[in-house]
C-alpha cells in the first residue's frame, strides 16, 4: 500500500510537470514548481519506507527548506529582474531614507 | 493495569502498519485529486485553490501515516520537523505567488464555466 501511496505521488508530479511545461502564465509555472517541491519531499518520505531506510528523512528536510527559498528567490528574480536588489521598500513610512 | 497496558500495546502494535499504510495511501490519493485539479481549472487562482489541497490535507494525512509506520523516535522527530516547516513555509511560498500575479496585474477569469468572458474575446 505505501509502495502504491509513491506510485500515486509519481503520477502526481508527472502532471505537474505537464502543467509546469504547458502553463500559460509566468505564475502557474511557479505554483507548479512550488507543488513538485512539496510532492518531492512526500515522494522522498514515501521512498524511505518502502525501501526500508527512514534515513531518507534527512533529504526530505533539505528539500523542503530549499523549495520555499528557492520559491522567494524566483518570484524576486521575475519582479526585479536582478537578485542585487533589497526586499524593503524605499522611503516609504517604515522604511525611513536611505 | 499492567494487563491492560500490555494489550493496549499489543493492539497498537498490530494495528499501525495497516493503519499507517491505509493513511499514506488516502493522502497520495487526495494529493492525485490536487493535482487533476491543477491541470484541469481554468484560471491562475482556482488552480492555486486545488494546488492547496496538496500542501495542507495531503501532506498532513501522509505525514501522519509514516508517523505511524516509524520504527523508533528519531524518525518521528525528522516527521515532526518536516510537517513544522510545511506548515510554516507553504502557505508563505502561495501567498507569495498570488500576491505577485496580483501586483503584475494577472485578472480573475469572470463569466460562466466553459466560456470565454468578454475581455478574451475582445482581445482575441
Amino acid at each position: 500500500m505505501t509502495a502504491t501511496a509513491l506510485i500515486a505521488i509519481l503520477l502526481g508530479m508527472v502532471l505537474l510537470l505537464i502543467r509546469t511545461l504547458i502553463g500559460p502564465t509566468l505564475y502557474d509555472r511557479v505554483l507548479a514548481v512550488n507543488s513538485l517541491g512539496t510532492k518531492t519531499v512526500l515522494a522522498l518520505g514515501l521512498l524511505g519506507f518502502v525501501m526500508g531506510r527512514p534515513e531518507f528523512l534527512d533529504i526530505a528536510i533539505l528539500y523542503a527548506m530549499i523549495n520555499f527559498v528557492s520559491t522567494i528567490a524566483i518570484l524576486k528574480f521575475f519582479r526585479y529582474r536582478s537578485f542585487q536588489v533589497p526586499l524593503v521598500r524605499r522611503g516609504g513610512a517604515q522604511g525611513g531614507k536611505r | 493495569m499492567s494487563d491492560l497496558l500490555a494489550n493496549l500495546y499489543n493492539f497498537f502494535e498490530m494495528v499501525r502498519y495497516p493503519s499507517g499504510s491505509a493513511l499514506c495511501l488516502a493522502g497520495a490519493i487526495l494529493c492525485v485529486i490536487g493535482t487533476i485539479g491543477v491541470m484541469r481549472f481554468p484560471d491562475f487562482y482556482t488552480r492555486m485553490h486545488a494546488a492547496s489541497i496538496t500542501d495542507t490535507s495531503g501532506a498532513t494525512v501522509i505525514l501522519i501515516g509514516m508517523a505511524l509506520m516509524a520504527p523508533n523516535w528519531i524518525i518521528v522527530a525528522k516527521l515532526g520537523t518536516i510537517f513544522w516547516l510545511l506548515f510554516l513555509t507553504s502557505p508563505a511560498a502561495s501567498h507569495a505567488v498570488v500576491n505577485a500575479a496580483h501586483t503584475a496585474g494577472l485578472q480573475p477569469l469572470i463569466g460562466r464555466l466553459g466560456k470565454k468572458s468578454d475581455d478574451e474575446e475582445g482581445a482575441a
